[in-house]
């Protein structure tokens, strides 16, 4: 078997190292060895974005990354999303226009809407439609997920403090 | 997944020797799309993933005037953030903003896409219309080939045993000229090419007439196909719906399809005449200084 | 949107209103375990080795290397499942055959379908595993296989199986086939009925398997204890539902078996039947270790229930004024490998929104080798819409009559019969039409080139079955309720607002948790839309049972007969002007007597049937087929919306997976009967980019069947779709569409046969 590796990365802004074989995905590795197991698996090749986070500022689906790739990288998750128990806009909007119902979907769709607003921090519709598609939804049709990251665009520019 | 190791080389050299030295088994790896999933299904088998995305010269993407060169491991995301290519290869980024999501497009690379060799990629048919130059390295030193002859069928190209893209050169762009790509899809993002056209046309200095013309069709057959017949239908003629359309049946008539899951035989011919007037009508109006 | 402002004329304080969900910020941030999450000391990793055929006899497997790998620490085939009978268990919504379930979980004799699981390997590692089942020898006796409800009736096609034998209307013949059951409904007099009519349209329709397509794969994780109890984690619709059948399966009592349902991404009616359960089970007691199984996506499309391709035919005749004469239905559902597709909910759905003087059902249910057919969300009902949706509105066009109008004047009301029997209580059909003759959408016409616009109505039973909810009344007021509906979509809270309605306290107050089988009364599934209906119902008896129980202490503490003292208004009112709030009572209360626990249960008879109707804009591109939706509006009887955000999430999502059904979605079979596109990137279901806003009507017909008028919501939104659809893509282009999907490539063969 290939020799495992020591990858050293940042995820969420602290310093973590793990052991990996390479041919361990960065979504196996988040999940089976650093228990985070926020961010889901829906497809394991790439189709369905349940499994977003942050590779270096951008968006990518983790399922279709290699751990031993995040070595010196910075890798943001769901878990490092609300700050200090404090929910951000995204979440908030969310919760409040309903836009989640099994919620399998929903840290893939936060993780993704929070990279959206940083590039683009007041999206159309079509915008915010665009940017999402690469993320599946079963249960909601979508409506109240746009709603709510329209919802947290607005907010989030009217309030100069709100961090992306 | 099968079980594999993992290199990451930092010179070209380097990774032509690891290729090299695993002759078959070892696979360069930039954006992974393709090919995580195709070891996850056993599609390939490599012993050795050789990223090759710490090679400085996979990840230029640099404009002069004689050109742009862009390293086989760009992903798609830069090309379209960046103005200059945008401005000036549009078919290109056309092709980069559609490939996957957002989040395929942070990884995948124009090279990825390529080498893949799939009949359906979306960056192929730019890659050909915009005259794009492979370069290619390996354990024979570098070679350069024209893209229009790189792939060779399904899954396949003209990559030697150690060798690898390194870059793709594609010439300045003449004045009056305009560029697009286009496929049709069922859904409207996140699909395969049920067709894809390439297209770049070049305008006398009143806009009025075709000078120079490629036309390049994906998914219709078993590798992107360069339409010659549909460009001569209409170098030296004015742009009018007729000529636009003669194309179109020209490019329709090259077109071998098969009937699978993304489509029919009838359904492909079809639309393929369809979308090359399409496509043309949309790179007239780019050359005309429309978006 | 605020989340607490109530619908106005809301005569309730807490229902109607949109609280933030009580499991909403555990499932924000990534908390909320699911039954993926679950990692266990010692755990092994379990994987599925499936069978490349679509049909072929097993005539040996030798799993003697795969034992040998290092990491490798057992495998399981159906032997290791003691012999099923030939047996029916019910399971609340639905029944199921032992050994057909059995042979479904593993592989017995046969293999039915490409997918079918025939062994099963624990390792230390899912990649160990992986490469110990390439090591599995199975000797396959290919067969040909059989794809089509028509092709399998035919009487020289490949038979699936060798003791499945047609119940001919009711009785049970002795002749082999792949037909496991032909019934029918009757009523009236068809021929008179055909003859009294002006206008006839008779047309087939061809629907393609779809599968539910829940983004969270299926997984099952179980630890069989040296104590003989079997305790399974997994993601279920219900956990009672899925502890029986590990019960069965095993042989085992009920009571060895716990299963503890983890937060559940999505079912539709997928994750009723267990696929992993049992196996991980097995695989426990060989190891005396827990072992979790995770389907990967591939799997999931092959390897578990999909709902059925059909075959349908119906003939509608309506008289000059536009009343229906008479309508008749030949229906052949696809059960999949084993008996058991949802045709009887289909055959009695297929006219269900019109009064039908003279009709005739014959529904088949047909066995191919294809997966086992499962519900998905109103099981059947879809595709029979599809049929009389589209055959209404040629009838109107051929009439010359707004198919809105037509509707109105045959749609069914309090008192109607339905074909199969029943009469009607109070629904509301009729108040669904006028809700969208009533909308913006249906007041403003559509102009441009290639559009057109569609309507279609559709028809779901809804279910009742039984639930239960206990609730402890904490110290300081709060009170935590368990209930046993796994939660979907946020039904813990729709839950917990009747309680508080019943109360008379906020829904903040309430802390709801989702059971396990161990600690809440048994409850069926979540599905057939009855979760806020029945558990909601029990959660009202349990809050009913504290205020009898306040009401006493009350009556103690102010020394006072009890019958003087009420629970009125979220508190207890004694003589003298006396008045506690609920939660100064238990104050007052908690120091002294006994803790205050309620408890409800409920097996409510009338659900009451949903109606739902929706209009549709689409624009066709005549050169390519392609579709696009313009906009779309959905109105539907929802009894009372007990949380509205919820209600108009369900016609949302139900509303666009029926787009999907209806657009794109199929398992497309090579000639092999292998699936080409088991990836969700050329399955196909519809991205946020697909679509435009869906807008819900909510209407609400309060159900006299219970305390709070609720009818279920979640499976109706889904039956209108397809039609709707077909329906608006005749009105844009003028083709027929009589195949589901109506993918691009339909659509353009159609407009170029047109064109001919
Ligand atoms: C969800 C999803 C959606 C997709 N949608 C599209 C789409 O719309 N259109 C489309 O065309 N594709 C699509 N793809 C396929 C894929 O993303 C593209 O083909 C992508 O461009 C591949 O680039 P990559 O950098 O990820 O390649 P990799 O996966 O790294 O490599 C692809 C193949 O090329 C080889 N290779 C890579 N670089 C080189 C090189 N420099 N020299 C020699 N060989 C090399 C690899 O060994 C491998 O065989 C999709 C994939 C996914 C998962
Ligand atoms: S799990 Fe990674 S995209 Fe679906
Ligand atoms: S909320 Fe269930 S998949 Fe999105």
């Amino acid at each position: 078997m290939a020799k495992k590796r020591i990858v050293s990365t940042t995820i969420n802004g602290t310093q973590r190292d793990f052991l990996c074989e390479p041919r361990q995905t960065l979504l196996e590795v988040l999940r089976d060895t650093l228990d985070m197991t926020g961010t889901k698996e829906g497809c394991s090749n790439g189709n369905c974005g349940a499994c977003t986070v942050q590779l270096n500022g951008r968006p990518v689906v983790s399922c279709l990354v290699l751990a031993v790739e995040v070595d010196g990288a910075t890798v943001e998750t769901i878990e490092g999303v609300a700050c200090n128990g404090t929910l951000h806009p995204l979440q908030d909007a969310f919760l409040n226009n309903a836009a989640l119902q099994c919620g399998i979907c929903t840290p893939g769709f936060i993780m993704q809407s929070k990279s959206l607003l940083a590039e683009n921090p007041n999206p159309s519709e079509h915008d915010i439609r665009f940017y999402l598609a690469g993320n599946l939804c079963r249960c909601t049709g979508y409506d109240k997920i746009v709603r709510a990251v329209q919802d947290a665009a607005g907010k989030m520019s009217s309030c100069c403090e709100a961090k992306v | 997944m099968r079980d594999f190791d993992y290199a990451a080389p930092t010179t070209v050299a380097e990774a032509v020797q690891l290729l090299q030295s695993h002759k078959g088994a070892a696979r360069p790896m930039a954006g992974g799309t393709d090919l995580i999933d195709q070891v996850r299904v056993g599609r390939l088998t490599p012993d050795l993933v050789v990223d090759i995305k710490k090679i400085p010269e996979l990840t230029v993407l640099e404009w002069s005037a004689n050109g742009l060169r862009i390293g086989a491991a760009v992903p798609c995301y830069r090309l379209y953030h960046d103005p200059k290519v945008t401005a000036a290869y549009t078919a290109l980024t056309d092709s980069a903003a559609i490939i996957g999501g957002i989040q395929i497009q942070s990884r995948a690379s124009i090279g990825g896409n390529l080498c893949n060799s799939g009949p359906a990629a979306d960056s192929t048919p730019s890659l050909i219309a915009l005259g794009a130059i492979v370069v290619i390295a390996g354990p024979q030193g570098t070679r350069e080939v024209s893209v229009d002859t790189f792939c060779t069928g399904p899954g396949k190209n003209i990559l030697e045993p150690g060798e690898f893209v390194v870059e793709l050169k594609l010439p300045a762009r003449a004045a009056k000229s305009g560029s697009a790509y286009q496929r049709f899809i069922p859904r409207n993002e996140m699909d395969i090419a049920v067709v894809g056209v390439g297209v770049s046309v070049t305008l006398d200095a009143a806009g009025q007439n075709f000078v120079a013309a490629k036309i390049a069709l994906g998914a219709v057959a078993a590798k992107p196909l360069v339409a010659e017949a549909a460009a001569k239908a209409l170098i030296g003629q004015p742009v009018s719906e007729a000529t636009i359309q003669k194309a179109g049946e020209a490019a329709r008539a090259i077109a071998t399809p098969i009937d699978d899951m993304r489509g029919t035989i009838e359904f492909r011919k079809h639309v393929t005449g369809i979308l090359t007037a399409r496509v043309i009508q949309q790179a007239v109006e780019r050359a005309r200084g429309g978006k | 949107m605020s989340t607490t402002e109530a619908t106005p004329g809301n005569k309730y304080t807490v229902i109607g209103t949109r609280p933030i969900r009580h499991d909403g910020v555990d499932k924000v941030t990534g908390r909320a375990k699911y039954g993926g999450d679950i990692r266990l000391t010692g755990m092994l990793y379990g994987v599925m080795l499936r069978s490349p055929h679509a049909h072929a006899n097993i005539k040996s497997i030798d799993y003697s290397a795969a034992l040998k790998l290092p990491g490798v620490h057992a495998v399981a085939v159906c032997d290791d499942f003691p012999d099923a009978e030939n047996k029916i268990a019910e399971l609340g919504e639905g029944a199921v055959n032992l050994q057909h379930l059995r042979h479904n979980t593993l592989a017995g004799p046969k293999v039915l379908y490409r997918g079918h699981a025939v062994a099963a390997v624990a390792a230390d590692t899912i990649n160990i595993a992986e490469e110990a089942c390439k090591l599995i020898k199975v000797d396959y006796e290919v067969l040909k296989p059989v794809l089509t409800a028509p092709e399998a009736m035919k009487p020289d096609a490949p038979l699936l199986h060798s003791n499945v034998f047609t119940n001919s209307l009711g009785e049970e013949t002795k002749t082999l086939s792949n037909v496991a059951k032909h019934f029918r409904f009757e009523t009236g007099d068809l021929a008179a009925g055909f003859k009294a009519a002006k206008v006839i349209v008779e047309r087939e329709f061809n629907t393609a398997t779809v599968h539910q397509g829940y983004i969270e794969p299926h997984n099952g994780t179980a630890m069989w204890n040296s104590d003989g109890n079997v305790t399974v984690w997994c993601s279920t619709q219900g956990s009672f539902t899925a502890r029986q059948q590990v019960a069965e399966l095993c042989h085992i009592p009920v009571g060895k078996v716990k299963v503890i349902p983890m937060e559940i991404g999505g079912g539709f009616g997928g994750k009723v039947s267990v696929y992993l359960e049992p196996v991980a089970a097995i695989l426990s007691r060989k190891t005396g270790r827990p072992v979790k199984i995770i389907m990967n996506r591939a799997d999931c499309f092959e390897g578990t229930g999909p709902t059925p391709g059909s075959y349908i035919r119906v003939k509608m005749g309506a008289d000059a004024n536009g009343k229906i004469t008479a309508a008749e239905a030949y229906m052949a559902y696809e059960a999949g490998a084993y008996p058991g597709s949802p045709i009887g909910a289909g055959a009695m759905c297929v006219f269900a929104c019109y009064d039908i003087p003279n009709g005739k059902v014959d529904g088949f249910d047909v066995c191919v080798n294809k997966p086992r057919t499962n519900a998905y969300r109103a099981p059947g009902a879809t595709n029979a819409a599809m049929a009389t949706e589209t055959v209404i509105d040629e009838i109107c066009e051929k009439l010359k009559i707004c198919p809105m109008e037509f509707r109105l004047k045959n749609g069914v009301k309090e008192g109607s019969r339905r074909v199969d029997g029943p009469v009607y209580p109070r629904i509301g059909m009729i108040e669904s039409l006028e809700a969208i003759q009533n909308s913006d959408h249906w007041k403003t016409p559509l102009t441009g080139k290639n559009r057109g616009r569609g309507i279609a109505s559709g028809f779901w039973f809804n279910c009742g079955l039984k639930s239960a909810a206990t609730a402890t009344v904490n110290f300081d007021g709060s009170v935590a309720l368990v209930e046993g509906s796994t939660d979907i979509g946020g039904s813990r809270t729709g839950i917990a607002m009747q309680f508080a309605e019943t109360l008379g306290i906020s829904v903040d107050q309430i802390i709801p948790t989702v059971g396990d089988t161990d600690s809440v009364g048994y409850t069926d599934v979540t599905g057939g839309s009855r979760v806020t209906f029945a558990t909601g119902w029990a959660a009202y008896e349990a809050a009913r049972d504290i205020a009898r129980q306040m009401t006493q202490r009350a009556a103690d503490l102010w020394e006072v007969p009890a019958d003087q003292v009420k629970y009125e208004n979220g508190g207890v009112s004694g003589p003298d002007g006396k008045r506690l709030s609920f939660k100064d009572l238990v104050l007052a209360i908690s120091k002294h007597g006994e803790p205050i626990v309620g408890r409800g249960s409920a097996d409510p008879q009338c659900p009451g049937g949903a109606f739902a109707t929706h209009c549709v804009d689409v624009e066709v591109d005549p050169d390519t087929g392609k579709v696009t939706i313009l906009r779309y509006t959905a109105s539907q009887d929802v009894g009372t919306a007990i949380h509205p955000a919820y209600v108009e999430g369900q016609i949302q999502g139900g509303a666009v997976q029926g787009i999907g059904w209806g657009l794109n979605e199929e398992y497309f079979y090579d000639q092999s009967g292998v699936m080409r596109n088991s990836t969700f990137l050329d399955y196909r279901m519809p991205t946020c980019l697909d679509l435009p806003m869906i807008e819900a009507i909510i209407v609400e017909v309060p159900n006299p069947g219970h305390p709070y008028g609720v009818r279920g919501v979640g499976e109706v939104p889904i039956v209108p779709p397809p039609a709707a659809l077909a329906n608006a893509i005749y009105n844009a282009i003028g083709v027929r569409m009589t195949q589901l999907p109506m993918s691009p490539p339909r659509v353009l063969h159609e407009i170029l046969a047109k064109a001919k």
